[in-house]
């Protein structure tokens, strides 16, 4: 559904940004807005009365209140909205107490099962979130409410950072890594390491022995599926499963995850990146009611 | 809500968890680690709730193996002897390994 409006080094995901056809703020009683600035990845959203209105997503720079700000203008242009329209806004993600014009900031382990809620449905249990540089399981409830989470941040591997470095190394876009690794006949044995540096000598040194690009890759996107299979040990996967996060976006690695988890995946038809983004607007706007309830 | 806070790699599992609904917020914890594990912060996880939370700091978190190295000999590795599951009073505190 999102639209690529800038072009981008061709290992780069796309930034793209959305308005809805259907929202009109200017109807909108509540007009929330949550930012996710996250190590990789910066994502601005804004809800009317709860519902999507526009999104942008982009790459964060080396300052984060700078890709806050460069995020929200990005995904208010050409709506006529501003800053000061909205009501609320809450930040998350990493750079969650860097967003200059939030009105709180919250844990981006409650946006993305808020998020997850709201784009997946209130029967999804276990939001998986595989983001630039961390990856978290989380179980929630009907409403979206945190019931236990697991976090891993310890390295990129596993991430969408460890992705970027392989669709670098062998020049494929990252669009097409998942699709090209499923082109591989049989699956080849995981890379025993997931560890980028490792992971990245050792695909060298498969691609000397002449493995074919998508053998390598497929390799890689099992490597990684089973890392966080291992991870989701701890906590365990209670249906209905959702992954967000860029890495929802990589099929080489969600279907290999399934398959080993033995779990369906849930769908949506929205961008999984604005996940964290859109359970932060979902929090803003509560916070709003909640301080119009009290004056 | 149970929070998790650590990692796993080739060694084992090293994961603190917390049960934010057992945690009163009494912050002994944070007292009572001699080497800084936990903090106190703002229950970002439900906006009604103005209470304070204990957690693991995220430098923390990702060196639990090394952080909580001193204590386990030291409690004769059982758990109930550790100075962060001796300081709970409510229980909310429990260790993976
Ligand atoms: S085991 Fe010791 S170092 Fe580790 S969290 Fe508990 S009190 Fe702190
Ligand atoms: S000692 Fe237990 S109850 Fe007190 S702050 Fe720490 S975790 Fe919470």
């Amino acid at each position: 559904m999102a639209q690529d409006e800038k072009g981008a080094e061709y290992w780069r995901w796309t930034e793209s940004r959305w308005t809805s056809p259907d929202v009109n703020w200017q109807d909108g009683e509540v007009v929330s807005a949550g930012v996710d600035v996250g190590s990789v990845s910066t994502q601005a959203v804004v809800m009317v009365d709860g519902k999507l209105y526009c999104f942008a997503s982009m790459r964060t720079g080396s300052d984060s209140p700078e890709s806050a700000n460069n995020a929200m203008k990005w995904a208010l242009d050409g709506t006529g909205l501003t800053l000061d329209g909205l009501h609320a806004t809450v930040g998350t993600g990493y750079g969650r107490v860097n967003v200059p014009f939030a009105t709180k900031a919250i844990t981006e382990i409650a946006c993305h099962a808020r998020g997850g809620n709201f784009m997946y449905g209130p029967t999804v249990r276990t939001i998986l979130d595989m983001g630039g540089q961390d990856c978290k399981a989380i179980h929630c409830d009907e409403r979206g409410k945190v019931k236990a989470f697991l976090m891993n941040d310890k390295c990129a591997a596993g991430t969408g950072r460890g992705m970027e470095v392989f669709a670098d190394l062998l020049g494929v876009h990252i669009n097409d890594v998942g699709e090209l690794s499923l082109k591989v006949e049989e699956e080849p044995p995981p890379v025993s390491s997931t560890c980028v540096v490792f992971a990245k000598s050792e695909a060298s040194g498969l691609l000397r022995e002449g493995w074919p690009k998508e053998k390598v890759l497929a390799a890689y996107c099992s490597a990684m599926a089973h890392r966080v299979v291992t991870l989701l040990e701890r906590i365990g996967v209670e249906p209905e499963f959702a992954i967000t996060g860029g890495i929802a976006k990589n099929p080489g690695v969600t279907t290999r995850l399934s398959k080993e988890l033995g779990v369906e995946l849930k769908t949506t038809d929205m961008d999984t990146q604005i996940a964290g983004a859109v359970g932060a607007a979902l929090f803003a706007r509560a916070l709003y009611i909640k301080k119009l309830r009290k004056s | 809500m149970i929070a998790n806070y650590g990692y796993k790699d080739g060694s084992g599992d090293f994961f603190i968890s917390i049960d934010t609904d057992k945690c009163d917020g009494c912050g002994d914890c944070v007292e009572q680690c001699p080497a800084g594990v936990f903090e106190m912060v703002e229950n970002e996880f439900d906006i009604e709730d103005d209470d304070e939370l204990a957690a693991v700091k995220p430098d923390q978190s990702r060196k639990l193996k090394y952080a909580c190295g001193p204590c386990k000999p030291a409690a004769g590795f059982e758990k109930a002897e550790l100075p962060c599951v001796r300081a709970c009073e409510p229980d909310a505190i429990d260790h993976s390994w």
